[in-house]
C-alpha cells in the first residue's frame, strides 16, 4: 500500500502519513460520537442514499457501525458498501474498526469483521455504542501505533 | 372532544411514504426477529435445574418474576403510552410491535417455569413480586412518570431506563448460569429477550433524541437533570434489590458492575454520556461473552491476538457488494 499525505502537504511535516478516519453513522448518532471524541480528521459517509462521500486520498481508517437481523444478514450498512464498491477506497483502506451492541449475541460487531474478510484488512478494534473512556484511550493510542508503522513503511 | 375529532381525518398509514427512515429500519429489524418460546427447547435444561441448589433454585426463580414483572409493565403501559406521543404513523406501528413482543417476553418466562418448576415454587415467587419492596418501587418510579398528563420526554427517558437498565439485575443470572454451562437452554432464550430490548431501547432513545434536539437550551438542561436523577433513584433501588437477591449467593459486587455498565449504555441511548467510570464498569469477562457468544474478536489494538490478523468472517449473503 503506498502511503500519500492526505494533507497535500498543507502541514510543514509533509513527509508524515497523516491516517484519516471515514465512518457511517445513522441518525442515532454513536458512532459519530465515539469520532467525535477521537479529535482526528475525519469523514463521515452521508446518510441519504443520493449522496456520496468523495474517494479517500490518503490512507484511512473505517469506522462502521452493525445493522444485522437476528440471522446476521444487513450487518454493513448500504451506505458504507457502497462506499467500499469504490476500488480506490478499497486500496486507501488499511484498517477497520467495529461499532456495535452486545445485547446481539454474536452479531455484535459483525460489520467489522465482514468488512475485515471482505477487503482483507484487518479488524482493528471492537467496541459498543459510542464508546466508553476506555474504549477512546485504546483507539487513540491503535491508531497513532498503527500511524507510526505506516510511515516507516511509506518509502 | 367533539371538536378535537372533528379536526382530525383518520389516515392510513402509508409506508412508502416515510417521514423517518428509522421506523422501517426498526420495524423491519423487529418482525424478521419474531420468535416464540416453543422455539427453544426448554425441556433440555430440566437435568441441568436439578443439580441447583435450593437456594438458587428459589433465586433463579424470584428472578425470572421480577423480570416478568417488567416486561408486564411495558407491554400493558410503558409502550402504548408512548403511541399518542408518537411523531409519525410508522412510529406507533412499530410501538404496537414492542408492545406485543413484550407479552411474549412475559409469557415465556412462564414457559420456563412450567418446564421446570413445581406450581407451588411458581405461586410463592409471584406472591414474592408482590410484596418485594424493592421491585414493587422500580415498578411504582417507572409507572409514575408512565401516567397519563406527563411529559412525552421524560416517558422515553423512562422507557429506556427500564429496557435498558433496570432489567439488568435480573439478566445477569442466566448469563453467569449460562457461563458456568447451567441452563444453557434458557439462557439462549433470554438472549432473545436480551436482543428485543436492545432494539427497543435504542428505538426509544433515538425519538428522544430527536424530540430532544428541537427542544431549547434551558429545556435541555431540564431534561438531562431529570435523566440522571431519575437514574440514581434507579440505581439506588437496584443496589437493595441487588443485595437482596445476590448476597446469598456472593455475586452482589459482580451484578453491581453489571448494572453500572448497562447505566452507561442506557444513557448512550438516549445521547449522553456515561456516569459511572471505566474501575467500576468493567463486567467480568465471561459474563461479556455469555452475552455475545462466538463474537470474539482477536483485535489489533487490545493486543489480545497476534498482531494484524484478518477478521474470520461469517459469509455475506448481501447482493450490494460489486466485488
Amino acid at each position: 500500500m503506498t502511503a500519500v499525505d492526505a494533507l497535500g502537504g498543507e502541514h510543514s511535516t509533509a513527509a508524515a502519513t497523516t491516517l484519516e478516519l471515514v465512518y457511517f453513522s445513522s441518525r442515532s448518532g454513536n458512532t459519530h460520537r465515539f469520532v467525535e471524541r477521537l479529535d482526528r480528521p475525519a469523514h463521515r459517509i452521508p446518510i441519504e442514499q443520493d449522496e456520496e462521500l468523495a474517494s479517500q486520498g490518503g490512507p484511512f481508517v473505517l469506522i462502521c457501525p452493525t445493522y444485522a437481523d437476528g440471522e446476521g444478514k444487513g450487518a454493513v450498512p448500504k451506505q458504507v458498501i457502497r462506499f467500499l464498491n469504490v476500488s480506490a477506497n478499497r486500496e486507501a483502506l488499511v484498517g477497520v474498526i467495529a461499532t456495535g451492541n452486545r445485547n446481539f449475541g454474536a452479531t455484535f460487531a459483525l460489520a467489522g469483521r465482514i468488512v475485515a474478510d471482505k477487503c482483507k484488512v484487518p479488524l482493528l478494534y471492537s467496541l459498543e455504542l459510542a464508546g466508553t473512556d476506555t474504549d477512546i484511550a485504546r483507539t487513540r493510542e491503535g491508531l497513532a501505533k498503527l500511524e507510526r508503522e505506516l510511515c516507516s513503511t511509506a518509502i | 372532544m367533539k371538536d378535537v375529532t372533528e379536526t382530525l381525518i383518520p389516515r392510513a398509514i402509508n409506508w412508502n411514504r416515510l417521514e423517518d427512515e428509522k421506523d422501517l429500519e426498526v420495524w423491519n429489524r423487529l418482525t424478521v426477529n419474531f420468535w416464540l418460546p416453543e422455539k427453544v427447547p426448554l425441556s433440555n435444561d430440566i437435568q441441568s435445574w436439578a443439580t441447583l441448589k435450593d437456594h438458587e433454585k428459589d433465586l433463579t426463580i424470584r428472578v425470572f418474576t421480577g423480570l416478568t414483572l417488567l416486561d408486564t409493565i411495558q407491554n400493558t403501559v410503558g409502550a402504548p403510552a408512548l403511541m399518542p406521543d408518537a411523531v409519525t404513523p410508522h412510529e406507533e406501528a412499530v410501538l404496537t410491535n414492542i408492545a406485543f413482543m413484550e407479552a411474549v417476553h412475559a409469557r415465556s418466562y412462564s414457559s420456563i417455569f412450567s418446564t421446570l418448576c413445581s406450581t407451588k415454587q411458581i405461586d410463592e415467587a409471584f406472591r414474592w413480586s408482590e410484596e418485594n419492596p424493592h421491585l414493587q418501587a422500580k415498578a411504582k418510579a417507572i409507572l409514575n412518570t408512565y401516567a397519563p398528563g406527563q411529559d412525552p420526554l421524560k416517558r422515553k427517558i423512562a422507557s429506556v431506563f427500564l429496557e435498558s437498565f433496570l432489567f439488568y439485575s435480573g439478566f445477569y443470572l442466566p448469563m453467569y448460569w449460562s457461563s458456568r454451562a447451567k441452563l444453557t437452554n434458557t439462557a439462549d432464550l433470554i438472549r432473545l429477550i436480551i436482543r428485543d430490548e436492545a432494539v427497543h431501547g435504542y428505538y426509544v432513545g433515538y425519538k428522544f433524541q430527536r424530540g430532544f434536539e428541537q427542544q431549547g437550551e434551558a429545556r435541555q438542561q431540564e431534561l438531562k437533570d431529570y435523566a440522571f436523577s431519575l437514574l440514581f433513584e434507579l440505581y439506588e433501588i437496584e443496589n437493595h434489590y441487588t443485595e437482596e437477591l445476590y448476597d446469598g449467593i456472593g455475586l452482589t459486587e459482580d451484578v453491581k458492575v453489571f448494572l453500572h455498565y448497562n447505566a452507561n449504555k442506557a444513557l448512550q441511548n438516549l445521547g449522553f454520556e456515561a456516569l459511572f467510570p471505566a474501575e467500576v464498569s468493567e463486567v467480568n469477562p465471561a459474563i461479556l461473552a455469555a452475552l455475545s457468544p462466538d463474537s470474539e474478536n482477536h483485535d489489533f489494538f487490545s493486543g489480545s491476538g497476534s498482531s494484524y490478523v484478518i477478521g474470520k468472517a461469517v459469509a455475506t449473503e448481501d447482493e450490494d457488494w460489486d466485488f
